[in-house]
């Protein structure tokens, strides 16, 4: 409500963070606008009548002596249809309703809402009067893509019984459909709630995550997996291919909804993604992934205050969408940027640093945000659950590890997918380092892997880890003694561990087919390796020489493996695996 | 009275690269100063912080011979703007704007703020036209587009200027007659360098086609903050008002970083890595990210910025931040330059991130991706088989290993090194990739489809 605002004006002006007086009575993280061009702005510290801002879009020009409104609402974001294949920036601005106001640029003080006011979207009821209701409970629905039925749910801090609902038909996101009578009085409802960033959406408890999230990536799904309702982080120096990592993730993973927040990063690859995802088809579906996808978009040359803004506001969308009972998938691209634009912010604020100059308060922050993900049973009479998995970035300076953002994320986070500059060096991509990587959630996950693909599952995938740790020990000595010196167990063995490496964990994000690997694919795939190193082991044993192993025709074919077509594979291995199988009989045979 | 007409005497602090004045009122943030030192001279500033009465000024030609007694401030009420007309072509201009060529100054047609504002991603037109610059290192293996920004990250006494001139001369987009434009932003580096490239652009005939704005060594340092807004103002205005393909060559952004992390250190601001002010990732992006392509526009703004690497240190903050920000890098490296390879690019660690869009049938050949590919992982093999060698020595290789040394030396030697003004075709960087490749087993080309491997496999027996 405007009439309780309270209006001060700047006494002093620090790049992103104003200082305004006469606020009193304003509270902590409350909206403000900012001079006369209205510029979007949050309170982040009061003292007294004085209250420090930081603002969200670019204060060049602001003077010292102009206005500053408080709109006495925290920092929220509007929920209902239209969310899907829209581009926000970091404060909910639809980029597309930007560039048609202002052009090419992004001015300031652009106010457009979130969701379309006008747009008609067909209404479904799905309740009736007189129906008791509590907060989270499904009301009605509305086909908002091809492949999302949006679910109109009851705001969750509201619960009561219905007096009224609208019958099936159109109407605006605005537009009141129903009315509900609570403690509080009556509550008109609309297919639009709004929600503050900063706090979470309430659930009723939170469950284990023990169902993996498939994202037809070899190394992820087969090696580190992650779960549904899980958190990893991926983090990495430039160029080791987060981004493209990440891009995969949100292409393929089996999640329904995919909510990517682009926080300080490049233009050019917010644009790849518009152009990209309403071009490929959802695996399952068939239909384009933009469906189902809600892009946000702080790139790094807009204001660096709302790269904050844009993390938290694409999380609180992402448990909107869980709230509905949807399994959701959150990527952020990236948290470092985050961090640094709390460190910038604190800075000016004139803060005690902690590490790196860092605010002491970074650990808590990032464990606020990842916590929020979670595999959960959702309010509401009905017993249903729903979940929201948490990829992030971390962009470590120099590529080091050791720097608070990624040490202070590894602490929360259950899954590490360690890029390696090494790898990426040598086009070994996804460059996921097998021996510094870990995941948290395999023994949850285990039972579903044994059960949908193969119950021998997770006794393969440590039996290729163990190859290639092995591995890592030999080269050791190889470097020192040169591979001749070896003997032919562990020269067999060095083959085994660089067929995992190559045909099994190198994969293309560009190859039309090896872009996104099915489950039961990776698992024959792993098999095949598996049981060809066992085979070649024996074969050495009876004097068969490693080299003429290796000259085998047949051996290219498990090279060629990853790009056979997802339709046909299982008969394609079974071909495989024989003429290996034949190729290597009559080795053995001329060596007796 | 407008504060464009007063002038303030009451300057009370000297620091640095840095001027307080107070008694003053109405001062916007990042507005322009005006200065006049006690004997007249004219100096400008842009306000740092400002508060109700005072104002924190950085003075861009320096603050030597300021006082606070006599030294006058004049706030003039707008941000710094650059004035653009078309034939801003060819001129050459100072830190500050100035044209420092005997021709007259400028009729501007517009004047444009120089700090810009964010291109909307939604506007942004994907780079994916492919620029053959007729490096064989660039061309063949990280592939420059247009709208990219590709920086080179270069070392103290290394040739990354003859590099940079040599693709100003070379760019091109196949098969397309349009009009082109070059700007070049020098900061802080000499003479003789700037010397380098005006001579180039002299023999090319490309100085009619270009911009340049000079801020030499021995110029004010603080200027180099402002000095590539106003080149990158003046690229935007020919890509997208005048339709115009621009290359942009900045140099050196070291420098650049440099009077950042001194006017910080004046406002005695925490710092972060290495004494860089922590909000240097932003600074960064807010002039890479102004390169690209914009829906519905012909022009285009490639830029190629070059920075020093300290002690060729490749995690030094600078040439770290930026490589997080562009879309890959192009290293050079000293070893090579020694052993008198030209240009000295160690390719393993470069990286075109928008290759991928700008390769392939129909732009350059549809064996590309896989002999890149391919020639990346040989040569990856063959630098660690050197320091195999290094301690066991060639005999104890196997023949299979043997071939990858040899093709990382042949690789260095025909594929990396060219002359300074040759101007090699994509088939041509092709084809000496597949000479290269043909040297190892045909079974051990993993990452080319087997279809290209039968069409493009040299068919004649290589020589040996």
């Amino acid at each position: 409500m405007t009439n309780e605002s309270q209006k001060g004006k700047i006494i002093r002006i620090s790049g992103p963070v104003i200082e305004a007086d006469g606020m009193r009575g304003a509270k902590m993280y409350d909206v403000v606008k900012v001079g006369e061009k209205n510029l979007i702005g949050e309170i982040i510290r009061l003292d007294k009548d004085n209250a420090i801002i930081q603002v969200y879009e670019d204060t060049v020009g602001l003077k010292p002596g102009e206005k500053v409104i408080s709109t006495g609402m925290p920092l929220s974001v509007e929920l209902g249809p239209g969310l899907l294949t829209n581009i926000y920036d970091g404060i909910q601005r639809p980029l597309p309703g930007i560039y048609e106001k202002t052009g090419d640029y992004i001015e300031r003080g652009v106010e457009i809402p979130a969701l379309d006011r006008k747009k008609k979207w067909h209404f479904k009821p799905l309740a009736k009067a007189g129906d008791k209701v509590n907060g989270c409970d499904v009301i009605g629905e509305v086909q908002e893509t091809s492949i999302i039925l949006h679910k109109i749910i009851i705001p969750p801090d509201v619960s009561g019984k219905i007096l009224k609902i609208n019958t099936e038909g159109d109407y605006t996101v605005v537009d009141d459909i129903a009315l509900v009578s609570t403690d509080k009085g009556d509550i008109k409802l609309q297919m639009m709630q709004k929600w503050p960033v900063r706090k979470l959406r309430p659930i009723a408890k939170k469950y284990d995550p023990t169902l993996p999230l498939i994202t037809g990536q070899r190394i992820i799904d087969t090696f580190f997996p992650i779960a549904k309702g899980g958190t990893a982080a991926i983090p990495g120096g430039f160029g080791t291919g987060k981004t493209v990592m990440l891009h995969q993730l949100a292409k393929w993973s089996d999640a329904q909804v995919v909510v990517y927040v682009g926080c300080g990063e490049r233009g050019n690859e917010m644009t790849d993604v518009l152009r990209e995802f309403p071009e490929l088809e959802d695996p399952k579906s068939g239909e384009p992934l933009m469906n189902r996808t809600v892009l946000i978009a702080n790139t790094s040359n807009m204001p660096v205050a709302a790269r904050d803004a844009s993390v938290y506001t694409g999380i609180t969308i992402a448990e909107y969408y869980r709230d509905m009972g949807y399994d959701v998938a959150l990527m952020a691209d990236s948290t470092s940027r985050l961090a640094e634009a709390m460190r910038e912010i604190s800075g000016r604020l004139e803060e005690m640093p902690g590490e790196e100059g860092y605010p002491a308060y970074l650990a808590s922050r990032l464990a606020e945000f990842y916590e929020r993900a979670g595999r959960v049973k959702l309010l509401g009479t009905k017993d249903r659950e729903g979940s929201v998995s948490v990829m992030g970035a971390v962009s470590p300076p120099g590529g080091d590890f050791s720097e608070p953002v990624a040490q202070n994320t590894l602490r929360i986070v259950k899954v590490f997918w360690a890029l390696d500059a090494d790898l990426a060096d040598r086009r070994h991509f996804p460059s996921i380092n097998w021996l510094k990587s870990y995941s948290l959630y395999l023994g949850e996950i285990q039972s579903w892997w044994n059960k949908e693909i193969g119950e021998d599952w997770l006794k393969l995938r440590n039996k290729a880890m163990a190859l290639l740790q092995k591995e890592s020990e030999l080269e050791e000595i190889v470097k020192l003694v040169g591979p001749d010196a070896l003997p032919p167990r562990e020269r067999a063995l060095l083959e085994s561990a660089r067929m995992i490496r190559e045909d099994f964990l190198q994969q293309s994000a560009f190859h039309e087919i090896d872009t996104y690997c099915p489950g039961k694919k990776q698992y024959e795939m792993l098999k095949l390796v598996l049981d060809f190193s066992d085979k070649i082991q024996q074969a050495v044993e009876k004097n068969v020489h490693m080299d003429d192993i290796l000259a085998m025709k047949s051996c290219e074919n498990l090279a060629r493996m990853k790009t056979v077509p997802n339709k046909e594979f299982e008969k394609r291995f079974k071909d495989i695996e024989k003429e290996l199988d034949k190729e290597l009989e009559s080795l053995i045979m001329r060596g007796d | 009275m407008s504060n464009k007409d007063i002038e303030y005497f009451s300057v009370s602090e000297v620091a640095g690269p840095l001027m307080i004045v107070e008694g003053i009122k109405d001062v916007a943030y990042n507005e322009v100063v005006k200065i006049k030192t006690s004997f007249g001279e004219e100096r400008t500033g842009q306000v740092l912080e400002a508060f109700m009465d005072k104002a924190i000024v950085q003075v861009f030609e320096g603050t030597k011979g300021l006082d606070t007694k006599n030294t006058s401030a004049r706030f003039i009420g707008e941000t710094m703007k650059l004035g653009v007309a078309k034939d801003i072509l060819g001129r050459v201009f100072d830190g500050t704007g100035n044209p420092i060529d005997d021709a007259p100054p400028i009729i501007p047609d517009d004047r444009r703020d120089i700090n810009g504002n964010p291109i909307n991603p939604y506007a942004r037109e994907y780079p994916s036209e492919f620029i053959q610059t007729g490096i064989s290192t660039i061309d063949g293996l990280n592939t420059l587009v247009r709208g990219q920004k590709l920086p080179i990250f270069s070392g103290a006494g290394l040739p990354h200027n003859e590099m940079a001139a040599q693709i100003a001369r070379q760019a091109r987009v196949l098969g397309k007659e349009e009009t082109f434009a070059v700007v070049f932003c020098a900061m802080g580096i000499t003479a003789e360098e700037a010397n380098l490239f005006i001579r180039d652009f002299e023999n090319t005939g490309a100085l009619e086609r270009t911009v340049m704005f000079l801020n030499l060594a021995d110029d004010p340092t603080i200027e180099r903050i402002i000095l590539p807004r106003m080149a990158l103002t003046c690229a935007e205005y020919l890509a997208f008002d005048l339709n115009m393909q621009v290359l942009i060559i900045l140099t050196d952004l070291t420098n650049y970083a440099e009077a950042l992390r001194e006017i910080a250190a004046a406002r005695e601001e925490v710092p972060g890595r290495r004494g860089y002010p922590g909000y240097m990732y932003t600074d960064l992006a807010t002039l890479y990210e102004r390169a690209g392509r914009i829906k519905g526009k012909k022009g285009s703004i490639t830029q190629i910025p070059m920075l020093t690497m300290p002690d060729d240190d490749i995690t030094h903050p600078i040439p770290d931040l930026t490589g997080y920000i562009t879309e890959g890098q192009i290293v050079l490296n000293r070893g090579l330059h020694k052993k008198d390879i030209y240009p000295p690019v160690a390719v393993l660690p470069c990286l075109s991130r928008l290759m991928d869009r700008g390769i392939g049938k129909d732009r350059t050949r549809e064996d590309h991706a896989g002999v890149s590919n391919q020639l990346y992982a040989a040569y990856a093999e063959g630098c660690d088989l050197r320091d195999l060698v290094a301690i066991v020595g060639e005999d104890a290789l196997s023949d299979r290993d043997r071939k990858f040394l040899k093709f990382a030396d042949e690789f260095e030697k025909k594929f990396v090194t060219q002359d300074t003004h040759e101007n090699r075709s994509i088939i041509k960087t092709l084809t000496i990739g597949w000479n290269l490749l043909s040297g190892l087993p045909k079974s051990e080309l993993k990452k080319i489809d087997e279809k290209y491997i039968e069409k493009y496999y040299p068919k004649i027996e290589r020589k040996e």
